[in-house]
């Protein structure tokens, strides 16, 4: 299936390479150059590009290519899932997924390559396997490595692998033993000139951090969960429960993982947190405009709004920006052309204004579109959509162990139109 | 830390110079390099494990940066012995991706991995298969071959996962050894553990997708592991079913298929139509085949249901696929709302996604259409997205939603991106062909954007209006006229000339303008685009024929320039069109008709999606994203046109545990010609299943049942007559028989519990004999009776789709069905061969089992009965006088909805700790019920309700029997749940009798007295009782016990009691069940005294369960 892997970064320099087969040569890598060269944009860059031998299917994170060669027919969201799983555990590893620690660590990255395909098809995926088999790098490991000369790699052979739960090692053991669940929300919303909902919707996961020794058997209830419309769940929870009882039970993975994601799509059960109150125009002639936006509070259920950030994609006429915020700072880059206005938290008796004057190209044409709000904000201790966990419960160990449940919620792709 | 130390080192190298990793081959780079290496050999050859680790580390960065490291080839290999794991792995690392390179140095590493292979450690023999398999040498084929065939039959699955992963690799390297590699592949597939169903699929996929024929025994068993087998390995599996399914199974939709040209209301009846031709088989329908699922079609699609939910992209995809290329089209939708939820994923996800939501919204449009609002695009969407959005928007358009759609277009017209504005206002063009209603808004909208500043969006416009206005051209004379005057404006050659083309063609509607036109493009006409210029010749020729007077000279000008045009395309152009419009002498027949030529009527362009029809490729597939086949794709097959023969994917039972012991066996069944149509699906396992019931009953299955049709309940009276009479001679029959039986069964056993004798005899049979055999089980013997218990999994499927059946039957069970018939006579056929004994209708497999009146079939006589009535009991029984029925629902509570329930005594195949409940539904208002299911089971701890399938339609006066499985847990509890309509909830409660919470147990009598033994003091409950005035004969009493608890009679045994034809003056009755949840033995005697006085004892684990069934038992026979 995956033949070899290219890993592109935005300059252009290829830094790492990986085959599972008989060796590629990186001429290959020459269409993609060529595909990069005509989408401008790094997210243009189309995902499949065929080339007259191989098909190249690439994704881009973190400012980095994946590219990834193929030879036959394989499901193209099949390559694109699993090198996202591989940007997901170059994450996990190192914290984050970046050229520098890549480069940095790259023996763990090659370990970790090779354990996770064989002959380009998947072997190892899951997180707490591949860290049996290789552990991660940490600042007091690295150290005492370099003092005793040892590395990464384990002594003892894993066994997670061969158990009927394969996504959780077995012997886990913790002083305290915790579990905290975060349910975090994003809004998706497009509104309208006039601030009207054209469409929105709430995408949910809940995120969770679970620290329990043993095989600890939990059930997750909702107060509410026929608000869920549609979920995921991760591979651990028994879909059968949730389909009878509507409640989710599974054997979670130790340590960080992603319990299930879901997605409300009634659009009267969502709330929208704040209004935008705009008005930007730039005038036919003099090569300048004007930008008015204020924005407060709707339906925020009491909480205070956080974070609340302003991003505008200005037209490329725009030269700069000469504004007055009353709250919080704004810039203006001339090369990307992006406003940013950092509000910070939402004030609701004064309300937070951002004024002045754009300057354009002289005698370039006026912009005819007004360049749309993507906002930014983030509101604790609530579920946007109202989804309250009801109980934790834990089988199958003695202990008693803590558990805390913690709710956000935040802007997705929410975006007025202007 | 080291690693990242070595990294440096390396870019340090290539910073100081520079050319090192592109170019190898230099002389220069050579020398350096191989002093640097000398360093790397050194440490290599060192002892200190540390050191080597060290120098393995650069050698891997080295790899990493594409840098040649194969001078190091003969210092590394040493170290592929190594003792210290971390060094071992990357010397394993450095192998694979050089041994292909220095083919003779890699071969001193293979004893290495000979020695691995033989490890007691399961990973170190993977991990040696594994390196051993990746080194692509051809000279070690052979010990390749062997190892993978060695590790094929491997203990450990984990091993058994990397020899399937091993086998495309041999394959890849040398195709000789494909045939070898299939044996093994076979093999692999008949695994039964999870770990290597996936891998082994995936080396099927590469090395022989064309050998279907190894898919059929697997086909149950891999629908039942698919949602336990990792991720990666689902989607393989998925995408090679459908394909599978695709060549066995028949079209659902075939039906509407036909009447797809009658649109939307053809869908919908249909729709009913399948729906009735699920329910009646047998009705008559005009004209069409009735269409019945393939209970293993059914079995696949729901199987991969709950693999929506999943959190990996590709496995929703492949099962967005599978519906979309084989469910039934009222199904197909539920898999919108996973897509939907896919677009939220990577933008490369995205992509994907949209590309096959575009192609599956052309076919199913409706499927898409509550989502619409998901589609809708954001400006910070890459342009690739967007345009694919638009794209789905436009195929979802339709007349209800189209003002919406053009709303959001109109904003985004307006946006920055330019190629997206462009995709917009050709996706405006469409929806405006579409839909005739918006036509004219469309147009004056377009118009509007004539006046644009962007020259490419006006450029567009026009395109797109130029399509738009030969739909009427005659209304629209003003924008034409308007786009001839912005032509002087328009640099887009395309526009122009489709503004050409517009006044050509509809010169007559502009007769003022049009010579004007003509006259300005001749002026420009050698600067002109040959687009442009082929266009203005056309325009001049049909200028010429409406309108010589004004146009000839300008015409003959026009032509002259072309004449000596540099394109030969427009000199040809030119020459033809001269010859064509000019009358000379010479000029052919043809010019009389130039103006028909010329102006004949255009039909309007259709303006279609590019993904139209891109449905034959399969959905998901790389080939259908690039819309070109790639390399290996597997063509979607069409469906056939009649199924093929279902029964090869049967499997017996044992062959879960044991294939190869059976092999003789299974090719024996396959030559049969099994049932030839939906009936056999069930195979002879299910079959058998269903019928144990009818024969399990039965006083003997061994001579009797041919003539006790489960289904028949008005035979029953009359047969219990002759059952008196026949007693005698019957009780010389069942002697004779129990001794044989006796004497069989250890053989019976196994040889022919795949063929007559369901779970439930096999049950009682390995009970008996395990009692025989003081309770020491050998493990075939359990292995071929398991399938109750234990091998729940893989029977569970089996006996699903018998359910289905069940289903579909149910208005059919009053008269015999035909295949049943036939199927028996084979059944008898089939069984006198098995048992070669002399007594004739003889097909008793079974042990001598007391009859259970109730349950079913009903002993009649012995000899000469017809062959031709069923044994093979149709799983819903008939309600009879005989079962008692409860009320569910009254048909006033349930507003027309009446419902009823019985206990049907059948095994409940899907789950054998479940009672089976069966519910008959009768509809008597005038419309149709639909939806029927349940909802919110409140049930007490433990216990469990497989609910039955969705009735979809029920409708006026029909009624239909369904089965469901309660685990009531040995507790008389009710099951509470909700019964849901379409419109209405009905709260519904299902308590059973103590007598149905079991089920019968065969026991001979020196056993039953064994397990009494077991069972005394508290467990044992006695009460003495009078017995009813009726009760006067042994086979009333027997009667009224099986009646009240299932039970089954246990014979009176071995000797003297019955070898005197005279029962014996106190007769004692002795009854055996066990309960259906726990399995707790139940003993019940009776034994009778005179003066119809009796002394019932119940001897149970259970006491309560011993208290309650003495009391129903009690007041069952004193009455």
């Amino acid at each position: 299936m995956i033949h070899s892997l290219f890993l592109i970064n935005t300059a252009g320099d290829l830094f790492l390479e990986k085959h599972w087969k008989s060796v590629i040569s990186r001429s290959v890598c020459d269409y993609f150059f060529e595909a990069r060269e005509k989408a401008v944009e790094p997210d243009n860059v189309p995902p499949v590009i065929p080339t007259p031998h191989h098909y190249l299917i690439t994704i881009y994170r973190e400012k980095i290519f994946f590219v990834s060669v193929i030879q036959t027919e394989v499901p193209p969201l099949f390559v694109i899932e699993f090198l996202h799983r591989v940007a997901e555990t170059f994450q996990d590893y190192f914290g984050e997924c970046s050229e520098t620690t890549i480069k940095d660590n790259v023996v763990i990255v090659y370990e970790l390559l090779e354990e996770m395909l064989d002959n380009g098809f998947p072997l190892a995926t899951e997180s707490n396997i591949l860290k049996e088999l290789i552990r991660p790098p940490t600042i007091l490991r690295s150290m005492v490595n370099t003092i005793t000369g040892s590395s990464n790699v384990g002594e003892t052979l894993p066994t997670g692998q061969l158990s009927s739960i394969p996504w959780r090692r077995a012997g886990v053991k913790y002083t305290n033993n915790e579990a905290y669940f975060d349910v975090v929300e994003e809004i998706d919303a497009i509104l309208d000139k006039s601030g009207t909902t054209v469409f929105a919707e709430i995408q949910g996961v809940i995120d969770a951090c679970v620290k329990l020794s043993g095989m600890p058997d939990l059930t997750l209830s909702f107060m509410n969960p026929r608000l869920l419309d549609d979920v995921s769940f991760h591979p651990c929870v028994r879909y059968k429960r949730w389909e009878s009882e509507r409640v989710i039970s599974f054997i979670p993975p130790d340590g960080n993982f992603q319990l299930m994601s879901y997605h409300i799509s009634a659009q009267n059960l969502v709330a929208i947190p704040i209004y935008v109150k705009q008005n930007i125009s730039f005038f036919e002639t003099g090569s300048s405009g004007r930008l008015d936006i204020t924005v407060g509070p709707k339906q925020t259920m009491g909480k205070t709004v956080e974070c609340l950030v302003v991003t505008i994609h200005m037209p490329k006429v725009v030269l700069s920006a000469n504004l007055n915020a009353t709250q919080g700072t704004y810039n203006y880059d001339p090369v990307t052309k992006i406003l940013l206005w950092d509000i910070g938290k939402l004030n609701p008796q004064k309300l937070p204004n951002l004024k002045g004057s754009l300057s354009l190209q002289s005698g370039a044409p006026k912009p005819e579109e007004n360049p749309s709000l993507n906002i930014d904000l983030k509101i604790q201790q609530l579920a946007i959509s109202g989804l309250k966990v009801n109980r934790l419960d834990m089988y199958g160990e003695k202990y008693k162990p803590f558990k805390g449940v913690k709710y956000v919620t935040k802007a997705g792709k929410f975006q007025v139109r202007t | 830390m080291s690693a990242s130390s070595a990294f440096i080192d390396e870019k340090g190298g290539s910073a100081s110079e520079p050319e090192y990793g592109h170019d190898p081959a230099s002389g220069g780079i050579f020398s350096s390099d191989y002093k640097r290496h000398d360093d790397l050999k050194e440490m290599l050859d060192s002892n200190k494990d540390s050191l080597k680790l060290e120098a393995m580390k650069r050698i891997v960065a080295m790899i990493a940066r594409g840098k040649n490291a194969s001078d190091l080839f003969p210092a590394v290999v040493k170290n592929v012995a190594c003792k210290n794991i971390e060094v071992k792995k990357l010397v394993y690392v450095y192998l694979v991706r050089y041994a292909e390179e220095q083919q003779d140095l890699a071969l001193l590493s293979i004893s290495t991995f000979q020695r691995g292979l033989k490890d007691p450690n399961q990973l170190i023999r993977a991990s040696a298969l594994r390196v051993l398999s990746s080194i692509r040498v051809t000279i070690i084929v052979p010990i390749m071959m062997l190892a993978i065939k060695e590790a094929a039959s491997d203990m450990s699955p984990y091993v058994r996962k990397t020899a399937a992963h091993a086998i495309p690799k041999l394959h890849s390297l040398d195709p000789d050894q494909k045939d070898q590699l299939i044996e093994v592949i076979e093999k692999l597939l008949a695994d039964k553990t999870t770990l290597v169903a996936g891998s082994v699929v995936m080396a099927f996929e590469e090395v022989c997708p064309d050998r279907i024929d190894l898919i059929h025994k697997n086909y149950r068993k891999l629908c039942n592991l698919l949602i336990d087998v990792e991720e990666w390995g689902q989607v393989v599996i998925i995408n090679m079913l459908t394909r599978y399914a695709r060549t066995q199974f028949l079209n659902p939709n075939i039906n509407e298929s036909l009447l797809e040209e009658n649109s939307e209301k053809a869908f919908y009846a249909s729709d009913d139509e399948e729906e009735e031709d699920k329910k009646d088989e047998v009705a008559p329908l005009a004209k069409r085949k009735p269409y019945v699922m393939d209970p293993d079609h059914r079995l696949l699609l729901r199987n991969t249901k709950p693999l929506l939910q999943s959190r990996n992209a590709a496995v929703v995809m492949a099962v967005a696929q599978l519906y979309f290329h084989l469910a039934p089209k009222a199904e197909v939708g539920i898999i919108a709302k996973a897509l939907v939820r896919l677009m939220r994923s990577h933008s490369e996800v995205q992509y994907v996604v949209l590309q096959n939501v575009a192609t599956m919204s052309i076919k199913r449009r409706g499927m898409f259409e509550p989502y619409l609002k998901s589609f809708y695009i954001r400006s910070t969407d890459p342009t690739q997205i967007k345009i694919l959005k638009l794209e789905v928007l436009t195929n979802l358009a339709n007349e209800t939603n189209i003002s919406t759609i053009l709303r959001e277009f109109q904003t985004y017209i307006k946006s920055m991106d330019k190629d997206f504005v462009a995709a917009s206002i050709q996706a405006i063009g469409r929806c405006a062909t579409n839909i005739g209603e918006v036509r004219d808004t469309c147009l004056n909208g377009l118009v509007q954007l004539l006046s644009n500043r962007d020259e490419l969006v006006v450029a567009e416009s026009v395109v797109v209006i130029k399509k738009l206005l030969q739909m009427q051209p005659e209304q629209h004379s003003d924008i034409i006229k308007h786009m001839a005057k912005l032509i002087d404006n328009i640099q887009v050659p395309m526009a122009r000339a489709s503004i050409l083309w517009l006044i050509g063609e509809y010169c007559e509607h502009v007769p003022k303008i049009a010579p004007d036109v003509l006259r300005n493009m001749a002026k420009t006409f050698t600067n002109e685009e040959d687009i442009v210029k082929l266009q203005i010749i056309n325009l001049a020729a049909k200028l010429y024929l409406t309108n010589s007077k004004q146009t000839k000279l300008l015409t003959q000008y026009v032509l002259n320039l072309a004449k000596y045009d540099q394109n030969y395309d427009i000199r040809d152009r030119a020459r033809f069109i001269r010859q064509l419009i000019v009358p000379t002498d010479k000029s052919g027949a043809l010019s009389k008709y130039a103006k028909k030529l010329f102006l004949a009527l255009k039909p309007a362009p259709v303006l279609e999606s590019t993904f139209k029809d891109r449905d034959h490729f399969q959905l998901g597939s790389l080939s259908h994203l690039l819309n070109a086949k790639a390399g290996g794709y597997q063509e979607l097959p069409d469906w056939p046109e009649s199924a093929p023969d279902p029964s090869v994917r049967n499997v017996e039972i044992p062959d879960w545990s044991k294939c190869t012991s059976r092999k003789d066996r299974k090719e024996k069944k396959a030559e049969k010609p099994f049932y030839s149509d939906s009936d056999g699906e069930s195979g002879p396992t299910e079959s058998a299943d269903s019928e144990s019931d009818s024969g399990s009953g039965s006083e003997s299955a061994s001579a009797s049942d041919e003539s006790g049709s489960g289904s028949e309940s008005g035979e029953e009276t009359e047969s219990e007559e002759e059952e008196e009479d026949e007693e005698e001679e019957k009780k010389k029959k069942r002697k004779k028989h129990l001794d044989k039986t006796k004497a069989k069964k250890p053989v019976e056993e196994s040889t022919e519990s795949e063929q007559s004798s369901g779970s439930e005899e096999r049950k009682r049979g390995r009970k008996a004999v395990k009692n025989q055999k003081s309770a020491s089980e050998s493990e075939s013997e359990s292995e071929s009776s398991e399938s109750g218990d234990e091998s729940e999994d893989e029977s569970e499927e089996e006996s699903e789709s018998d359910t289905d059946i069940r289903k579909k039957k149910t208005p059919v069970s009053k008269q015999p069905p035909k295949q049943s018939k036939k199927e028996s006579k084979k059944e008898t056929q089939e069984m006198s061969l098995l048992d070669l004994d002399d007594f004739e209708p003889a097909p008793a497999s079974a042990p001598v089992t007391p009859v259970n009146f109730m349950s079913s079939s009903l002993v009649s006589d012995l000899e000469g009965l017809s062959l031709t009535d069923t044994i093979l009991a149709p799983t819903t029984i008939t309600p009879s006088g005989s079962i008692k029925m409860y009320e569910l629902l009254h048909r006033i509570t349930g507003e027309g909805l009446a419902v009823e329930y019985c206990f049907s005594r059948q095994p409940f195949s899907p789950d054998p700790n479940m009672v089976a409940v069966q519910i008959q539904f009768t509809n008597n208002t005038n419309s149709e019920t639909k939806n029927l299911h349940i909802e919110e089971p409140r049930l007490q701890c433990g216990m469990r309700i497989r609910e039955f399938a969705e009735i979809d339609v029920l409708s006026a006066g029909e009624s239909v029997t369904v089965v469901m499985g309660i685990d009531f847990c040995d507790s008389t509890q009710a099951a509470n749940f909700q019964l849901c309509t379409h419109t209405r909830k009905f709260f519904a409660s299902i308590q059973p009798p103590v007598g149905e919470l079991m089920t019968p147990v065969f026991l001979t009598e020196n056993d039953f007295k064994k397990e009494q033994g077991k069972l005394m003091g508290m467990n044992e409950i006695s009460e003495k009782l009078t017995l009813g005035e009726k009760c006067v004969n042994e086979h009333v009493i027997v009667e009224r016990v099986t009646a009240t608890a299932n039970l089954s009679r246990v014979p009176c045994g071995s000797d003297k009691e019955c070898s005197t034809p005279p029962p014996p003056p106190a007769p004692v009755y002795r009854f055996a069940g066990k309960t259906v949840s726990s399995g707790c033995l139940v003993l019940v005697t009776v034994s009778t005294k005179e003066g119809g006085r009796a002394q019932l004892t119940v001897n149970c684990e259970k006491m309560l369960i011993g208290t309650m069934l003495v009391k129903d038992i009690m007041q069952a026979l004193s009455q």
